[in-house]
């Protein structure tokens, strides 16, 4: 629910514009200013409001942000005037005067950047539940609505919204700093920010619930927060990859899905269909990381992704160069869910048998018992050792192991095809 | 801004002679050293074993005493530290340094300034 949305013409369009564009920078300037996240989305609110009519009365200003900040500062300190002096002791009254004074003091354009950086790494604090930084992440930075984010994760609006006062609440409470972390705990802190904005597109590229296979919203969102985090920290390679990766697999978007709606392999796909533009976008971001440091593991998922993305048809993928990418990502992530991935890779370089080979392991597949991509690889491995009746056990094992209605679909058309005339074409899922 | 640190240990805690005792030791006389050096005031102190507890409650003007409680799970409270920090990321950094966290756990808790 964006207060611009309902503006009609010139203004409700600059209205709009601006909500897209400015909304997260003012809001993390503000929260910089007021030192209170609900005083500012308050006032933020507030101003939006006082725009529509300024707006039209006077017309669109040069700079909408800068108008947006100067209108929402003056709301917040109108708000505080008015508030009791109990909520006046929650509210830092003291750092919004500092600020108003340095303001008066001629300082003229929006120090942008710093506010957003430092609002982005107290939403992804990891002293806050991961589903609350999700929730703020979006709010804050993304725009959506606590409705919206709610319906996003499918929970109810009042359980986020609760998760989300709760959070504010241990902002303010427990200590957690408006601020950039030192070059001490940087990598740690980069890393929970990236996989909060890997949780978003993930949640928009695979929803785990409902009728839908893909969330275009969420999945621009997230691929424009790490766009934002590129362009603030130009000198970490991480955020790069990770732009990369979303880049690379949000290209497949048109193709991933087959006309009935359900999921298609990448072997499936029609990569005319792969969005050529996007692919370039991703490969060029790829290749810019490469300069600024070390691989890290989005940037190693971002790379075998784009063996992929470079492949003209499926027959023709470097399954060697994706083993070896993997054995490399091995080693950031030891994962279960990464050593199913690379036999995946295995069993296309090499034979089914030796891809089933690696998920024979017995910690393995305790560790993804519940997994349906495990149950479902294993299937399409089996099935292409000619062992058609462990196969069939096993889809049956992914389809109770997934409440997606399209991959039901997907599952009972491979547990059809599992009938008396089985199909011994290759078609394995893979990440 | 004040913070608690609880430390929560667990059987796997050295005791007083037994192996790691020492070196645990060393370890605490360096963490209060660091602590020291911040500048800030600090206070703390282990507290005896949970079968020394003893519980009162007063419920309509009656003292109830009851030996206890024992601890039911696999940690319990074991000492605690009052340090004063600039925001709960340099007192994280801190209670990562506790030589204790390295078995249980560690609760950070801001106090409420009244």
């Amino acid at each position: 629910m964006s207060p611009a949305t309902a503006g009609k013409g010139r203004v409700g369009d600059a209205l709009d514009a601006a909500y897209r564009a400015d909304r997260g920078a003012v809001l993390a300037r503000l929260i910089a200013v007021v030192g209170d996240f609900d005083l500012a989305e308050e006032a933020l609110q507030d101003a939006f409001v006082a725009a529509a009519a300024a707006w039209e009365k006077g017309g669109v200003p040069k700079s909408p942000g800068a108008w947006l900040f100067t209108t929402g500062r003056r709301k917040a300190i109108d708000r505080l005037r008015r508030s009791s002096a109990l909520e006046r002791r929650h509210r830092a009254w003291g750092e919004l005067a500092i600020a108003w004074d340095a303001w008066d003091a001629g300082e003229s354009d929006l120090p942008l950047a710093d506010d957003r950086l430092r609002l982005i790494f107290t939403c992804c604090h990891p002293a806050l539940a991961l589903e609350a930084r999700v929730a703020l992440t979006l709010r804050s930075l993304g725009g959506l609505s606590t409705e919206e984010v709610a319906h996003a994760f499918f929970v109810p609006v009042s359980t986020m919204a609760q998760r989300v006062v709760r959070a504010k609440r241990k902002i303010r409470e427990a200590g957690i700093g408006y601020r950039v972390p030192g070059p001490g705990e940087l990598p740690e802190r980069l890393a929970a920010v990236l996989a909060v904005i890997y949780l978003i597109f993930n949640a928009g590229y695979l929803p785990g619930d409902g009728d839908h296979l893909v969330r275009v919203d969420l999945c621009e969102e997230a691929i424009r927060l790490a766009d934002v985090l590129v362009a603030l920290l130009p000198d970490e390679s991480e955020p790069l990859g990770l732009s990369a990766l979303l880049l690379l697999q949000d290209a497949r978007r048109q193709a991933r899905i087959g006309d009935a709606g359900q999921p298609l392999t990448l072997e499936e796909q029609d990569r005319s269909r792969w969005d050529e533009v996007v692919i370039a976008q991703g490969l060029e971001r790829l290749e810019r990381a490469r300069g600024v440091g070390r691989p890290g593991p989005y940037w190693l998922k971002a790379a075998i992704a784009a063996v992929h993305s470079c492949a003209p048809r499926a027959a023709e993928t470097n399954w060697q160069s994706i083993v070896a990418l993997y054995d490399q990502l091995l080693a950031w992530e030891p994962t279960p869910v990464v050593r199913l991935n690379r036999a995946v890779a295995v069993a296309m370089a090499g034979t089914p048998a030796d891809g089933l080979a690696v998920l024979e392991d017995p910690e393995l597949s305790e560790a993804l018992r519940d997994y349906h991509l495990f149950h479902l690889t294993r299937a399409d491995l089996l099935r292409r050792c000619g062992r058609v009746d462990e196969a069939s056990v096993a889809y049956a094992e992914a389809r109770d192991h997934t409440a997606n209605l399209a991959e039901h679909a997907f599952l009972d058309r491979r547990l059809a095809e599992l009938g008396p005339e089985t199909s011994n074409s290759g078609r394995l899922r893979s990440p | 801004m004040r913070y608690m640190l609880i430390i929560h240990n667990d059987e796997t805690h050295p005791v007083p002679g037994g192996p790691g005792w020492d070196d645990l030791m060393a370890g605490y006389a360096a963490f209060s050293e660091q602590l020291a050096s911040f500048g800030k005031p600090f206070s703390g102190d282990p507290l005896a074993g949970p079968d020394t507890a003893t519980t009162v409650r007063v419920r309509e003007g009656e003292t109830l005493i009851v030996d206890g409680p024992f601890a039911e799970t696999k940690e319990w409270m074991s000492g605690y530290f009052i340090i004063e920090a600039d925001g709960l990321d340099q007192v994280l950094a801190a209670a990562a340094m506790v030589p204790s966290a390295k078995y249980g756990s560690v609760e950070v808790r801001p106090v409420a300034e009244m």
